[in-house]
């Protein structure tokens, strides 16, 4: 009896604990798979079907890094109650909190764009035209965001999350070699050697999986959640998911190609889903799904991260929870970066490579800046009393923003003049 | 035909223009005075960034002027 009641108590116990966690669950898990945006996807098949799995090991690698970064803006947003561009104007002054929202919205607005680049190029594969797919997409996004709750956007959003699992069966569908996986991918080499091919690998990998509009969209998120400093260790589960779910992602990407394009040169996720379908047309399909997938839970979150940046500076009325009248400002912003950068596609001739390169300078430029304040305002014990970082956070968090940094600019600098560096 | 507009559109956008910049001038305001604690590391790090910045901008409008001549 005394043994049932043990069972009863702890099985009571974990069934609470998970319930709390699917409550508080979501930001963490959003943000890292939104990550794995249009741009991301293409990353991973590049270097899958360029070093087959030879660069797995530093997917896993960026994993904990990622992690590490947005812990830090779960605290931070959770102690405040603001959000990331609001506690930049606060902290520093206008100087740093203009050019922080300026550059977020030029970047957002730009990547935006190669969202919507992603997602025609994906349901062109199924003879979808283009004006249909982004008419159905601006549609699908304004339909999420004007049912007024925060927590109904939040499963909604999380639906298309699990669908970027997509990866996994179509992985499997190739039948990889897992004994080939393990000796090629898991232990840390370069394939190849160093060189500048690499580097511009190694570098677009570290950029998918960290970027600016990540720090803000997870802080207005917990700020829009409303969550407590009770939840943080929550949130932080949250968080550590969404970091697996991401690499999860990105690796069973890499095996895909890996397996049946390696050595393949591949440009773009689509133009990897195209040559998939005659080899194994479930496994094209999938990968097309996903990147459609991707794209727009990529535009659905940086389009919002825009919309909360400027709102708590402008001080407009800024959360989910609003109905559009009472926070016209707020889904107009909204509207207004989905409607125009869906219309720059559809230009005939549009600059979209010039556009793409821009993006990752651009997006280089923020990132160190977002880091750095990040770094700091952690550690102003006025703001955060007691969920300041650690010496140990800080020594993790500088080595890490020290590292991006220099990686960065050799990479803004490479992007810029390729042959600068050999 | 009746009149669509109760004042002339020049002023209207003039009007907005006005109260836009008087929003960015109140959000100047607001934020005047930064709530950091100005340490050492925070003076060290901001300078920093500034010069980082300072490369970038330099860097891209030096790609881009020549790209465009």
């Amino acid at each position: 009896m005394s043994f049932l009641a043990r069972l009863f108590y702890k099985y009571r116990r974990i069934a609470k604990a998970l319930k709390l966690f699917l409550i508080i669950a979501g930001p963490g898990i959003i943000v890292m798979v939104a990550d794995n945006d249009a741009g991301g996807i293409t990353t991973y098949t590049a270097t899958g079907s360029k070093f087959g799995y030879g660069l797995i090991w530093f997917l896993v690698l960026l994993g904990p890094i990622a992690y590490i970064v947005q812990e830090m803006t779960v605290r931070l947003g959770a102690v405040t109650k603001r959000g990331h561009a609001e506690a930049i104007f606060d902290a520093f002054g206008p100087f740093w909190g203009w050019f922080s929202l300026i550059d977020l919205g030029l970047v957002d607005w730009l990547t935006l764009i190669t969202e919507f680049i992603g997602m025609t190029a994906a349901l062109s594969i199924f003879h979808v035209p283009p004006l249909a797919t982004v008419i159905g997409v601006s549609i699908l996004m304004g339909i999420m965001v004007m049912q007024g709750r925060y927590w109904t956007w939040e499963k909604m959003v999380l639906l298309f999350c699990a669908l970027n699992l997509i990866y996994i069966p179509a992985a499997f569908l190739v039948h990889p070699s897992v004994s080939n996986i393990f000796n090629q991918g898991i232990v840390p080499h370069l394939p190849g050697g160093f060189n500048n091919e690499t580097f511009f690998f190694l570098m677009a990998n570290i950029g998918t999986t960290i970027a600016p509009w990540m720090v803000f969209f997870q802080q207005s998120s917990v700020v829009d959640k409303r969550l407590q400093e009770k939840d943080i260790p929550w949130e932080r589960v949250d968080t550590a998911v969404g970091a697996l779910f991401t690499v999860v992602v990105a690796v069973f990407c890499v095996i895909v190609t890996g397996t049946l394009l390696s050595g393949v040169p591949v440009e773009s996720a689509a133009q990897a889903a195209q040559m998939l379908r005659p080899i194994n047309n479930y496994v094209g399909t999938f990968l097309a799904i996903g990147l459609f997938d991707a794209g727009l839970l990529g535009a659905v979150c940086i389009s919002l991260t825009t919309s909360w940046a400027f709102g708590e500076v402008f001080g407009w009325a800024h959360s989910l929870n609003y109905k559009a009248k009472e926070a016209p400002w707020f889904y107009g912003a909204y509207f207004f970066a989905i409607i125009s950068a869906a219309t720059v596609v559809l230009i005939p001739g549009s600059p979209l490579v010039l556009i793409t390169l821009f993006v990752q300078v651009m997006a280089v430029t923020l990132l160190p800046a977002a880091l750095v304040f990040l770094l700091l305002l952690l550690n102003n014990e006025e703001l955060m009393g007691k969920y300041k970082n650690t010496k140990f956070q800080n020594i993790v968090g500088f080595s890490i923003v020290i590292g991006i940094v220099i990686l960065s600019t050799m990479y803004s600098v490479g992007v810029l003049f390729p042959k600068l560096l050999g | 035909m009746g009149q669509i507009f109760k004042e002339p559109p020049g002023k209207m956008i003039g009007e907005f223009l006005r109260s836009r910049f008087y929003t960015i001038r109140q959000i100047n305001k607001k934020y005047a005075i930064p709530r950091i604690k100005t340490t050492r590391i925070v003076r060290v790090s901001l300078f920093m960034l500034r010069i980082y910045l300072l490369i970038m901008v330099v860097i891209l409008i030096y790609k881009f002027t020549t790209l465009v001549i």
